[in-house]
């Protein structure tokens, strides 16, 4: 884990040192090592219950670690929140999308964001303007039939990958975690999920892009990260293994024990 | 394209058409049944009288629903407040002093249970009926049913905002419910502390991971029930001129029937201040109605119970349902 290089800087964007959590007497994560540099592509890794949600959970501020810290370019990070995680320009599109389905597509975009003036009055007009720009350029929504009005609830879970993904775009971030964003699509949506990740990569940001489906993230990556059982199993670079082998090593791993 | 805006228009609003549907419906039924008595303006003086407190509560509840939890303890909120206003009120103090006592003794009761909820985890609906017993309790013990007169303050300033009748006719504090009833739309739709809520009782999880504080957010919704059960209690207090301890008992089922009658879901997420206000309307005019109907006051619990499981199945066949 130490000797992997970085991409552009010496101080990674964000690091966690030996990380443990453990939920009523479960240890979901053992001593967590891991770090992600600045403009890089990481895919973590893991089977069902390998301990990835509980990771970036704790990377986006939402459970604290029971034990170890938080680096955000070379700092420690004290208290650390999903507040904090957000002023450092951490936006994670949870595996649940964190999207409310009674609501509006424009409510959702802005969710914990809300455009107020001084009194705290959500400005509506400006927000579903912005959702409308959003969803044609970003989203590329072409039916007519979904507007910023239309109800979460009623769109498909292709369309409401698009609405969080947009949604973490829009908010300017410096990392985007993406937690099983490829899960339950359709071929033709995973791919809009894949260009989505290389799109941002070409506008220079981190995205750690976790997955049990290899050949979903093997594309898209520059190192990959295994983790199994709440432990940091093996980290590669991609120009160093071949999907080949990294599959025999992922079925090896998963079988001791 | 405009024909599927005008449908998203209608879909959005259909709950709010669907209640003031109901309530000219209802008010026609009770005009055909007795144009005597419903085309006079006095029989509308009277409801007014009395309605603005239950108008002003349904419309408060309507956040504390929104945001998944439900509070039975404000009808005690109201009998406590009442008390506190009364007492620093007779002894000649300044009443402005004893209003905001009461707005105060309101907030803190809706924080304690908020706390309660929040922090706690206990269920709203068993700690906020625990909440209504213990304050009435506790009423019932310092006032030992002994009531405390303010008819020697009938003539302050202080009362006349509250029970001034323009013209001699329009009860100004129907004038307060409806501003507040203004305010309190605007807070739900316009302002951020509304979104919050919704956001907070449609899905917990989701509020939380983009940050917004959920339990400090259910504990404010308390809060403001406290405050607004704190202004019907003073409001209580100057009408009557006297506080008996029963002063605020008999609100809950009343209050719980309009909003869930002015199409608020049981479930949280959504809700509507207008809708809430038509519904409490609803509420105070089924009575009057039912006896200037000529049936007598024994039918009114049944009319009630009648309205309410209709207009709850209107709801359900226009499409309120719990997942779109």
């Amino acid at each position: 884990m130490n000797n992997v290089k970085m991409n552009n800087s010496s101080v990674p964007l964000l690091e966690v040192k030996n990380i443990s959590k453990s939920f009523e007497n479960v240890l979901a994560l053992k001593n967590i090592n891991f770090k992600i540099g600045e403009n890089e592509i990481v895919g973590l890794i893991g089977d069902n219950g390998a301990g990835k949600s509980t990771l970036i959970k704790i990377l986006s501020g939402v459970f604290g670690p029971d034990t170890g810290g938080i680096y955000w370019k070379g700092f420690l990070q004290k208290n650390y929140s999903v507040t904090k995680a957000k002023e450092n320009g951490i936006t994670t599109v949870f595996q649940d999308r964190a999207l409310t389905d009674q609501h509006s597509i424009w409510r959702n975009i802005f969710m914990g964001r809300e455009i107020t003036n001084f009194l705290g009055l959500v400005n509506i007009r400006m927000e579903k303007d912005e959702s409308l720009k959003l969803m044609k350029v970003k989203m590329k929504f072409t039916s007519k039939f979904i507007t910023p009005d239309t109800i979460i609830g009623n769109l498909s879970g292709g369309e409401r990958q698009g609405v969080a993904i947009s949604r973490a775009l829009y908010f300017d971030s410096n990392l985007i975690i993406l937690d099983e964003p490829t899960a339950g699509l359709s071929l033709v949506e995973t791919e809009k999920v894949l260009n989505f990740v290389k799109d941002i990569k070409s506008c220079g940001k981190s995205c750690i892009f976790i997955t049990h489906n290899l050949f979903h993230v093997y594309p898209v990556v520059e190192r990959i990260v295994i983790i199994d059982r709440g432990e940091i199993a093996c980290s590669y670079e991609k120009s160093k293994i071949s999907i080949e082998e990294l599959e025999n090593r992922m079925q090896e791993i998963c079988r001791i024990k | 394209m405009n024909k599927i805006l005008f449908r998203n228009k209608i879909r959005q609003i259909k709950i709010e058409l669907g209640v003031s549907i109901a309530l000219i419906v209802l008010m026609s039924v009770f005009i055909i049944a007795n144009p005597r008595v419903f085309l006079d303006y006095r029989v509308y003086v009277s409801v007014f009288t009395v309605l603005p407190s239950l108008i002003i509560l349904t419309a408060s509840i309507v956040f504390v629903i929104a945001s998944g939890e439900i509070d039975l303890s404000f009808p005690s909120t109201i009998g406590m407040s009442a008390w506190f206003f009364s007492m620093i009120a007779a002894i000649g103090t300044n009443m402005i002093f004893g209003f905001i006592a009461a707005l105060a003794i309101g907030a803190f009761i809706g924080f304690i249970n908020g706390i309660i909820v929040t922090k706690l985890k206990l269920s709203s609906l068993v700690s906020t009926l625990g909440m209504l017993f213990l304050l009435r309790g506790l009423i019932h013990i310092v006032m030992k049913s002994n009531q405390i007169s303010l008819l020697n303050l009938r003539d302050s300033l202080f009362f006349k905002i509250f029970t001034y009748k323009i013209n001699g006719i329009f009860p100004v504090q129907m004038l307060w419910a409806i501003f507040i009833v203004i305010f309190l739309w605007v807070l739900f739709y316009k302002h951020k502390f509304g979104s919050y809520v919704m956001y907070v009782g449609d899905n917990l999880i989701s509020a939380k991971e983009m940050g917004i504080n959920v339990d400090w957010v259910k504990i404010k919704t308390f809060m403001l029930l406290g405050i607004f059960a704190g202004f019907c209690g003073v409001l209580s207090a100057i009408i009557n001129a006297y506080l008996w301890p029963t002063t605020g008992e008999g609100y809950l089922l009343l209050v719980l029937a309009a909003v869930f009658l002015g199409g608020t879901p049981t479930w949280g997420g959504i809700g509507t201040i207008y809708g809430a206000a038509i519904g409490a309307i609803m509420m105070g005019f089924i009575e009057t109605g039912i006896v200037g109907a000529g049936l007598t006051g024994y039918y009114t619990q049944f009319f009630y119970g009648l309205i309410i499981i209709l207009s709850l199945i209107c709801h359900r066949i226009a499409g309120l349902k719990k997942k779109y």
